[in-house]
């Protein structure tokens, strides 16, 4: 499903990485770990497509990344990639259902039994029209959750999902995070300096 | 949901912002669109109640105030002249057509007008009900009169003296109404007409008030007096060419003046376009502020909502849909702004038409959209195009990773 080979990636010539090579099969959820400054936030824009390698190989679902323009990745993101942030984003003038239509509008879908299905499996229901900004972080969370699970990915990437949380909510976040991808029937591949979620994991690799 | 109604959604999430580059314009446009309507309203108003008039011959004074006298019943006369100076001119070869009038008179502010009845022909007046005047002291009575103040046929009015509603009456003054004309858009709607000889007659006796010592007129009596005097005359010329020539020689033989209302009146509007020129270049200067506040509100708009952005670019939307959002939301301020602000320039003419109509008796009213306002509004598109487009390029060429990554 995912395969890296010799990824390599420089800012401005100043900060260099090599990523080591990732090989992952369907039905199988990932675990990236590693300490600060060694390109997790790197690695995960390059695998969303939001950033281009220098060189190596990235193929994801069987096309190479590196070879499709920008416009083609926006495309192939709103396909197949949900995004879970370290940091919830929301689009600040819609309201939590807005938001999520507009997510669904983006990837040229319209489906509102979805949505409603999805907040209710993360408790968030009651929550449809609220703007976003009157939310508490756990809700916040399972907002951004609920964005990156619309439109049904076959990949959810999320980034840092626990660095703030105590081990009680660390443990429940990704019990969420993993039943919601088992639910939808999505992968998922998370990437933090988080040691705690080694034991959620089968799989993990190091950086 | 959709990126037009994302764009509303945006407008309305910062409502003062929005509202400031929103009122900015609304006036802008306003200012631009109302000098525009009133200029081509008081024209038209103007023009409509010039035709088939070539030159107006009155007492000498100033040629304007002959003209708004006479011509548009909106100033003083600048005095009488004597009839047989004006038959005098009226059978010189070159004159078509000539219609004499005289005031005196006002019947609560409404002027009474002694005219021919080829007056009432020159306005194409049309009698809606009761007939023409035959006898002194019957009159025709205007649209806007009879409407204001509910006048009937029959109803028998009492005139002051002068064409101010202050005047002193004359008990002997009183007119019947005998006719009320269709509203017919030019100024014998405003006036209270009758024959030349119910002025004459109601002056005399009038003139006998005061001076008691002078022996007692009965006033049906014919008045054929060399010194019955009019207050003006409107020639038509026979041929175009005799408007260079013949006001000139009353001018410089006779103690009359002649005035040419068209000429008169683009002089007057040469005046008033000097003010109404200055006035747009200010409200063009408003609406370029406003481009620039809007510009300012999307780009500080645009740096509080980085984040927004690269969430909506990691959804999978294109560069292109979200500055295509930034220039809707330009474009919905700017749109709505020129909408508004000929919604206010509408309100204004009738704010104006109805000042104009207490003080002067003129009424303006009209709605159409000029020419010029579909200039105004695609001066407004441009605005909100170009204002937006900094922004736009801005969001274009954003590195979402980046952003991203600094969060």
């Amino acid at each position: 499903m995912l395969k890296t080979k010799e990824v390599e990636f420089n800012y401005d010539n100043q900060m260099f990485f090599k990523f080591q090579n990732i090989d992952l099969n369907s039905n199988e959820n990932l675990l990236i770990i590693g300490e600060s400054g060694v390109g997790k936030t790197t690695l995960m824009h390059l695998l969303a497509g939001l950033l281009k390698s220098n060189s190596g190989s990235i193929k994801l679902f069987d096309k190479e990344l590196n070879q499709m323009s920008s416009y083609q990745l926006d495309s192939f993101r709103k396909n197949n990639i949900g995004i879970v942030f370290q940091r919830p984003h929301f689009v600040n003038s819609l309201t939590v259902k807005e938001n999520l239509q507009l997510a669904q509008y983006i990837a040229n879908k319209n489906d509102n039994t979805r949505i409603e299905s999805i907040l209710k499996n993360l408790n968030i229901f009651e929550k449809s029209n609220k703007k976003t900004n009157q939310l508490s972080q756990g809700e916040k969370q399972r907002v951004s959750i609920a964005l990156a699970i619309v439109n049904s990915p076959k990949l959810i990437l999320a980034d840092e999902p626990t660095s703030s949380l105590d081990d009680n909510n660390c443990s429940k976040v990704i019990k969420l995070l993993k039943k919601q991808a088992t639910d939808f029937g999505a992968q998922l591949i998370v990437i933090t300096h988080d040691s705690r979620l080694k034991k959620h994991f089968k799989k993990s690799i190091e950086l | 949901m959709n990126i037009f109604k994302l764009s509303i959604k945006n407008i309305f999430n910062k409502p003062l912002s929005s509202s400031i580059s929103l009122a900015l314009l609304v006036l802008g446009v306003g200012i631009i669109s109302l000098l525009l309507q009133l200029n081509t309203l008081i024209k038209d108003q103007m023009d409509n109640n010039l035709r088939g008039i070539d030159m107006v011959v009155g007492a000498k004074g100033s040629p304007l105030q002959l003209i708004l006298s006479s011509v548009y019943h909106i100033d003083s006369p600048t005095g009488n002249i004597s009839l047989a100076e004006a038959e005098t001119i009226s059978n010189n070869r070159m004159v078509g057509s000539s219609i004499k009038i005289l005031y005196g008179d006002n019947y609560k502010g409404f002027r009474i007008v002694g005219a021919e009845k080829k007056f009432i022909e020159l306005y194409k007046g049309v009698i809606k009900e009761g007939k023409d005047w035959d006898n002194p002291y019957e009159v025709l009575v205007g649209s806007k009169v009879y409407e204001k103040l509910k006048i009937n046929l029959g109803d028998e009015l009492i005139s002051s003296h002068g064409l101010r509603e202050t005047g002193q009456s004359h008990d002997e003054g009183t007119f019947k109404v005998v006719g009320l004309l269709k509203p017919s858009n030019s100024v014998i709607d405003q006036l209270i007409i009758t024959s030349p000889q119910s002025v004459w007659d109601i002056h005399e006796t009038h003139d006998h008030d005061e001076h008691e010592n002078e022996n007692e007129h009965e006033h049906e009596h014919e008045h054929e007096h060399d010194n019955r005097e009019i207050t003006a005359m409107l020639i038509k010329f026979k041929s175009p060419m005799n408007i260079i020539q013949f006001p000139r020689q009353i001018n410089e033989n006779t103690n009359l003046q002649a005035a040419v209302p068209s000429y008169e009146i683009s002089r007057l509007f040469k005046l008033f376009g000097f003010g109404i020129e200055t006035l747009s270049y200010l409200a063009y200067l408003i609406i370029i502020v406003s481009g620039f506040s809007l510009f300012i509100n999307l780009f500080n708009s645009m740096r509080e909502r980085k984040y927004e952005m690269a969430l909506i670019r990691t959804l999978g939307a294109s560069r292109f849909q979200l500055s295509t959002m930034i220039i809707f939301e330009s474009l919905v301020l700017t749109i709505s702004g020129f909408i508004l602000g000929l919604l206010f320039s509408r309100f204004g003419v009738m704010f104006v038409s109805s000042l104009m109509e207490e003080s002067i008796n003129y009424n303006l009213n009209s709605l159409k959209i000029l020419n010029e306002e579909y200039w105004l509004l695609g001066l407004s598109v441009l605005i909100g195009v170009v204002s937006s487009l900094i922004p736009a390029i801005q969001v274009y060429k954003m590195n979402i990773s980046k952003i991203l990554a600094d969060a």
